[in-house]
């Protein structure tokens, strides 16, 4: 049972945490601030996945929602930056 | 509350994630952060597809030591439910896909007409 | 402020079904259907340990077949979208110079990096992982090297040539499924005896198809960092 307690107290910070930063994510004026909120609310999902005995699931989301999405944003964002400065 | 235990919890995160990330789409101006609300809404439906598979105290479902061998008892009764997994699996992946289309879509019209908020693209309009 | 406070008004209201969803809401104590067919038979049957990879590769390999056809396309409509002019693929991206620590780190990591990535897809079927993961981790070994030679040339033949010959060989074994065992993707076809449990050669085919969907995969998504980084180049 203890065992179970502990789960359940992580898996509550982590949810409180994700919904504060998804919050941050849609409403802060910054583009870049924005972009790395989204990546750490899929970091914890990836936790809470483990959590949930999917480890399968835990690894792809880590990499392809966490790492690889973020970079993606940050690329797009750096062109629109130096359009921007240019001009 | 009796019966509070992760599914619960993990049910009611994938809810509120939903929501967050529609909210997002539906009243952002600027297109990068509409993409933005896409992502999180992504992260919340696959973390409610989950936790629907989710039984109360089994683990992964992966053959090996602490899971009976085959042949000595039943598997089926002690790992979670592996078929959203699986779904989930594919449905991740095709969601990162789709955000890099509509990231390169969105540097596209960033190039026609050097603005980003959505208002200004009224071309199709009446 | 009205449109604002009539989408309120709907996300208000998604809100009230999820929770009719989630009041009547009891977390299962065990598995019942197909689900449960697949976990107490699926060693048997396939002969892999890992359930979820015999039900990607095996049970539901036309799920598979059209996830590797959406990336397919997803990566050639960027290439098509964020094509270079000629005379623009000649620019030198300028930039400050990348850190010693950043070259340095990234000539030790980058091999290491590909062979972990390789070892993922190669054992999906004992451990956690698999194609799309493995994929995923050459992806990002990829997005190292660039990172650190922002203006490194990578061969496009190669990346071209190994997506094709593994998208190909992928359908190819599948069709050998049908001709020589129980249906598309079936792994049977080198004959009956699926080889001892929990070893590397077990599984049948299992391995060789993850292995050709890992390839793929990373080579498309490289393909996409790539085609990023050179729009940075575009004036």
């Amino acid at each position: 049972m203890n065992n179970e307690m502990v789960f359940i107290g992580i898996a509550i910070i982590l949810g409180i945490v994700s919904i504060i930063l998804a919050f941050v994510a849609i409403h802060n004026e910054k583009l870049s601030i924005a972009i790395i909120a989204a990546g750490v609310v899929s970091l914890f999902a990836s936790v809470l996945y483990l959590l949930m005995a999917a480890p399968d699931v835990a690894m792809t989301e880590a990499s392809i929602g966490s790492g690889l999405s973020t970079l993606i944003f940050f690329y797009v964002l750096n062109k629109i930056n130096k359009t921007r400065t240019d001009a | 509350m009796e019966n509070f235990d992760l599914g619960h919890i993990s049910l009611l995160i994938g809810f509120l994630l939903i929501l967050v990330g529609f909210w997002g789409v539906l009243t952002q101006k600027n297109i990068i952060k509409i993409i933005v609300g896409f992502t999180i809404l992504n992260t919340g439906i696959n973390i409610l597809m989950v936790s629907l598979g989710y039984v109360r105290g089994k683990t992964a479902p992966i053959i090996d030591d602490t899971v009976a061998q085959v042949g000595n008892h039943d598997v089926s009764a002690s790992v979670v439910d592996p078929v959203p997994q699986a779904l989930v699996l594919t449905a991740i992946v095709i969601g990162f896909g789709v955000t890099a289309l509509m990231l390169a879509y969105a540097m596209k019209l960033y190039n026609a007409k050097k603005t980003l908020e959505i208002n200004k693209f009224n071309d199709l309009k009446w | 402020m009205l449109r604002n406070s009539l989408l309120a008004v709907v996300v208000l209201v998604m809100g009230y079904m999820f929770y009719n969803v989630y009041s009547n809401y009891e977390t299962r104590t065990e598995l019942t259907g197909i689900s449960q067919h697949f976990a107490s038979k699926g060693a048997e049957e396939v002969g892999a340990a890992n359930i979820v990879t015999a039900i990607v590769v095996t049970y539901r390999g036309f799920d598979t077949l059209g996830e590797v056809t959406i990336l397919f396309l997803t990566a050639s409509i960027i290439a098509f979208f964020l094509k270079l002019k000629d005379e623009e693929s000649e620019i030198q991206i300028k930039h400050q110079n990348t850190s010693e620590l950043l070259v340095t780190a990234s000539q030790i990591l980058i091999p290491i990096i590909f062979l972990f990535g390789i070892y993922v897809f190669i054992n999906g079927h004992l451990t956690p992982g698999g194609g799309f993961q493995g994929g995923a981790i050459i992806a990002t070994g990829v997005a190292l090297m660039i990172m650190a030679n922002p203006n490194v040339q990578i061969n496009q033949h190669v990346i071209h040539w190994v997506e094709s010959v593994s998208g190909v060989s992928f359908v190819i074994i599948g069709v050998l499924g049908i001709v020589l065992a129980g249906g598309f993707l079936d792994n049977k076809i080198f004959g009956d005896n699926l080889g001892e449990f929990g070893t590397l050669f077990s599984a049948g085919a299992i391995p060789i198809i993850y292995s050709f969907v890992g390839l793929k995969v990373g080579a498309e998504i490289s393909n996409i960092l790539n085609k990023y980084q050179k729009s940075q180049k575009e004036l």
